[in-house]
């Protein structure tokens, strides 16, 4: 199945390549398989969304292509560049500028306002967007000088994913980005995200348990228990929109 | 409880850098209040143990010659309880091996060997025998200074005629706990002495049989001091009394007591910055503790534990917190205090040294710290009782902050996202903000304070030996001389210069205010001994009326242009009305200056000298001191070069002590407070640092913008600290200023360098400790937990 998805795509379009990836988390005395040997390609300009339930693998799987965490065996390559045997240097250089990262719960930095949460990541990315256009990107014009407490938990999201993509990275990382918001804002939010990656063509990875939003992926990966159980092309994509839960 | 208590403990294993931080400061606090008060302590019950046990006196009394019927009138004085007469005199020795003429002072015993008063307390060897003249006995100082044992011989002019004396003691005494030669500012052990001899022997060399000239007296509990002196020197004056005093101007006691006062004074400035130092680090960690364990608090509540038994348990914490430091200040203290109290015990000489820590110390230690570190946090204790169980299960609201004013100023453009972070949050808690740089600036000003000591000596001794008091040797007559032995010193070969000097004790009166001192006759146009005033302008010796130490003019509420009663205390006595013309500058005693002519012309003596200051060649000193042993008049030699090694001698050891002491605190306090802010900064934004990691920065650009954050708040701190230390200085300084000597305000660049290098040193050992753990921070846990 993994086969026939790679022959729609043209090599030289691989984003990520992922072989026979593994992970083992010590928990004390306990050892957590979180990945038992995964392999996953991931093109440039697509939109795939990873559905699993919790403690299937997919943040672990998420945190190791972002460079936040190293795998136990196995291999990643970033556009043919191994990633494994990466030290913390080029893991920090790599998430500077390549990758976009957004996360549940935000983690916008509560003194900066939202322009300025931008600008932390523009000003040290190598040809990045002006803050303000990666605002406007994700509507928030209107809210450029908010402080993140004057701003509702969707507009966080936004300043969020303006932040992830200023920098212009090859690859949008979202972990769970509706989680934390009701689904009418969730649904805004998720605008945001498909709006990007159809303008500015931004390979996009989303980790959810929420298997509605897999309606808007042009493939979804379904994990459980730390391997690849399925991968799924939609013929149609629906609109974010169109999505309900 | 149970389980709750296992919480305590978990929670402080879990703040462990936390709790170290505040033990270090706590312990200092406890330590030194311990040390002070211990110290303090055990001296004094040395002291009064010492006092009582040899039958210290209450009031001495010198005269010239008085029968010895004298002393039943004496001892009729209403409050007189016991009373002794004895011989006293000054002698010049010669020690071989030794060139330099050392004097002594000569007391009789009585012939049965046991003073009723200021008994001694025998070291080594026997009294000396009654009736011989060549046996005495010396005290332990002097012994130890010239490595004598009973047995060893020297040399003494007694009376006018040599003899030699045969060492059969060594003593104590209660009378010489500290000994120095009066007027001296430090004491010389070796150039000095106490010599005890029989009475019968010594009496036969100075023509005292059946007479005395120094008496001493213990009262009756409740009897009035100042009438029974009054009635003494009135019974005593037909017979030349010097003047009667108290054990108050006693010199040994009054030198004793001056320590206690700087020490007392010490155990209630330095206990007290460290306690307000530990109530504000306890107040910051349980607010942040609290803050972080709303949901906790919210559990128990929701548990049924009501109020009272959470505020409980975090007052526990807080005492939890406290303990060790407790433990270990108690144990520092009592290890402190003895090492004080040994370093004590090398000038001041006691048989014993008895060390106590009354119960009522420690139990005040730890009340003192107990109620204070309730105090800091009691404002957070009260939020964790009252908070109600719903609001803690909602998540804490983001903190609020705002554009900050250095960056309304339009310079916010120019700074970049990290600068800002640091900027607004450091004016998002100003009050914490404030408070950490007064507790940096705290620990920068106690290493100046410390450094303060060394400086203001330094000073003081620059002041006085090589600025005011030229001479490099003074020479004193055994009594006051004609003008015309100046050409005898001034031809002797080695002697390059010589100006002549007279000192006259004298009660000096102003309004109802009176002290008893030396008036300093000096030549008006010398150029050795000369008077300064603050700004180091020489003050001119004025041909009538007398200069004061400014510290005199304040004693007797004085100022130049008023008259002042003189009442010469030798001689004729005369009582004479003068002008105060100036006050100048004088750290070192109170002393009052007049020209040495008109001086004589008030005592009606003609051209009298007590003395001569000298210019000497260095290669001639030995010979000079040979000369000078050998001058009947001449009764001692003070080589300035001594005098200036004793002082600081003296001064050295405890100043090294507390030098040593200070600057550990301040090291403890700059770590305490800057690893405390580090360590609640990373708490309160490990999650805010984390998403920056993950965003792309490094752990160097994290590490700026927390270490940046503390490295800004510290170097605020340091010119406050500067600041800070310059008043606690001015503090000490007029504190300890007694008539006895003054501090002068002096603070070296050296010492504040030092001090904010001590500060920044353990600021960055605090920000390394902190870096260490940025460098691992857990990038993806962070993610998943909502703050």
């Amino acid at each position: 199945m993994i086969g026939k998805e790679e022959e729609t795509h043209n090599p030289g379009d691989v984003v990520f390549q992922v072989r026979d990836l593994t992970k083992i988390y010590k928990m004390g005395e306990v050892e957590v398989h979180a990945l038992r040997g995964a392999d996953l390609e991931l093109y440039s300009g697509e939109l795939v969304v990873f559905l699993g339930p919790s403690g299937s693998g997919k943040s672990t799987l998420l945190n190791i292509l972002g460079g936040l965490d190293t795998a136990t065996s196995g291999s990643v390559s970033y556009r043919g560049k191994d990633l494994t045997g990466a030290g913390e240097k080029e893991l920090t250089e790599y998430r500077r500028f390549h990758v976009g990262f957004v996360f549940q719960f935000y983690n916008l930095i509560p003194s900066l306002t939202a322009r300025e949460n931008v600008a932390i990541v523009t000003e040290i990315a190598v040809n990045p967007m002006v803050p303000e256009d990666a605002l406007a990107l994700v509507g928030l014009t209107e809210r450029l000088d908010h402080f993140p407490a004057q701003l509702s938990g969707g507009e966080q999201q936004r300043v969020a994913i303006a932040r992830a993509i200023s920098k212009n990275p090859e690859v949008l990382l979202c972990d769970e980005p509706t989680g934390a918001l009701d689904s009418k804002t969730g649904i805004v939010v998720l605008e945001a995200l498909e709006r990007i990656n159809r303008e500015l063509g931004t390979a996009t990875a989303i980790i959810t348990h929420n298997a509605d939003i897999a309606g808007m992926a042009d493939r979804v990966v379904h994990l459980s228990n730390g391997r690849i159980a399925d991968v799924k092309e939609n013929r149609v994509k629906k609109s974010p929109g169109e999505l309900k839960w | 409880m149970k389980a709750l208590n296992r919480k305590l403990w978990r929670d402080v294993w879990r703040m462990k850098g936390q709790v170290f931080a505040v033990t270090l400061v706590v312990m200092s606090g406890v330590a030194t209040f311990i040390m002070f008060i211990s110290t303090i302590d055990s001296l004094n019950l040395t002291r009064n143990t010492f006092y009582r046990d040899y039958g210290f006196a209450d009031v001495f009394v010198n005269l010239k010659r008085a029968p010895e019927s004298l002393k039943d009138k004496i001892k009729n004085i209403p409050g007189v309880n016991q009373i002794e007469t004895r011989v006293s005199a000054y002698v010049k020795l010669d020690i071989a091996g030794f060139t330099e003429p050392v004097t002594a002072r000569i007391l009789s015993i009585p012939d049965d060997g046991r003073p009723l008063l200021n008994r001694l307390c025998i070291r080594k060897g026997r009294l000396a025998d009654p009736a011989k003249d060549n046996e005495v006995v010396i005290n332990e100082n002097f012994a130890k200074a010239h490595g004598f044992d009973p047995g060893d011989q020297f040399a003494a002019v007694i009376n006018g005629k040599w003899k030699r004396l045969t060492i059969t003691g060594i003593a104590l005494s209660p009378e010489f706990v500290l000994l120095m030669r009066p007027e001296a500012i430090s004491p010389d052990f070796k150039r000095f002495g106490i010599l005890w001899m029989g009475r019968k022997a010594l009496s036969k060399s100075y023509n005292m049989d059946g007479a005395f000239n120094d008496v001493v007296l213990t009262l009756y509990p409740h009897a009035k001091l100042s009438d029974i002196l009054v009635e003494l020197d009135n019974i005593v004056e037909p017979y030349g009394g010097f003047g009667a005093y108290g054990r108050e101007d006693q010199i040994s006691h009054r030198m004793l007591n001056e320590e206690f006062r700087q020490l007392q004074k010490s155990s209630k400035i330095f206990p007290t910055i460290f306690i307000c130092v530990a109530a504000f680090l306890l107040n910051v960690v349980m607010s942040r503790t609290i803050n972080t364990q709303r949901e906790q608090i919210a559990a128990l509540k929701a548990f049924g534990y009501n109020n009272i038994d959470v505020g409980i348990h975090y007052a526990k914490l807080v005492i939890l917190i406290l303990f060790t430091g407790l433990i270990l200040g108690i144990a520092g203290g009592i290890w402190f205090g003895n090492m004080l109290g040994a370093i004590y015990m090398e000038v001041y000489r006691f048989p014993y040294l008895i060390y106590i820590l009354h119960p009522e110390v420690i139990i005040a230690a730890i009340l003192i710290s107990v109620l204070s570190a309730l105090a800091g946090t009691y404002h957070s204790l009260r939020r964790a009782a009252r908070q109600r169980p719903a609001e803690g299960m909602r998540p804490e609201p983001p903190a609020k902050y705002r554009v900050t004013l250095i960056e309304k100023t339009g310079i916010g453009r120019r700074l970049t996202q990290p600068t800002k972070i640091i900027a607004r949050n450091i004016e998002r808690r100003p009050v914490r903000t404030f408070l950490s740089i007064v507790g940096i600036a705290v620990a920068c000003a106690t290493m100046i304070s410390s450094g303060f000591f060394k400086d203001s000596i330094a000073y003081t001794v620059n002041f006085r030996f090589v600025l005011s008091q030229k001479e490099d040797m003074t020479v004193a007559f055994a009594e006051p001389t004609s003008r015309k032995a100046l050409f005898e010193l001034k031809s002797l070969p080695g002697v390059n210069n010589a100006e002549t000097f007279r000192n006259v004790p004298a009660k000096l009166r102003f309004g109802h205010r009176s002290y008893k001192t030396v008036i300093n006759g000096i030549e008006q146009d010398g150029r050795m001994h000369l008077l300064l005033d603050e700004n180091l302008k020489t003050v001119p010796v004025p041909s009538s009326g007398i200069v004061l130490a400014d510290y005199l003019g304040k004693i007797l509420g004085i100022k130049a242009g008023d008259m002042l009663t003189v009442e010469i205390l030798e001689g004729s006595k005369p009582v004479r009305q003068m002008p105060v013309v100036a006050l100048a500058k004088q750290y070192i005693g109170v002393t009052g200056y007049m020209d040495l002519t008109a001086l004589n012309r008030l005592m009606k003596e003609g051209d009298a000298i007590s003395g001569a200051y000298l210019f000497t060649d260095s290669n001639y000193r030995e010979k000079l001191f040979r000369r000078f042993v050998n001058m009947p008049r001449v009764s001692g030699t003070v080589v300035r070069k001594d005098e200036i090694r004793n002082f600081t001698e003296v001064q050295a050891r405890a100043m090294l002590f507390f030098t040593f002491i200070a600057t550990l605190m301040a090291c403890f306090i700059s770590f305490g407070v800057v690893y405390n802010s580090a360590r609640i900064a990373l708490s309160e934004r490990s999650r805010e640092l984390s998403s920056l990691r993950v965003l792309g920065y490094t752990r160097g650009e994290i590490s700026y913008i927390l270490l940046g954050e503390l490295g800004l708040l510290t170097l605020v701190a340091i010119p406050l600290g500067f600041f800070i230390g310059y008043w606690l200085c001015a503090y000490i300084a007029q504190a300890l200023a007694s008539d006895l000597y003054r501090v002068p305000l002096i603070i070296e660049m050296k010492t504040y360098s030092l001090s904010a290098a001590v500060v920044l040193a353990s600021a960055t050992v605090s920000g390394l400790i902190v870096r260490h753990k940025l460098d691992h921070l857990d990038l993806v846990e962070v993610l998943k937990t909502r703050e």
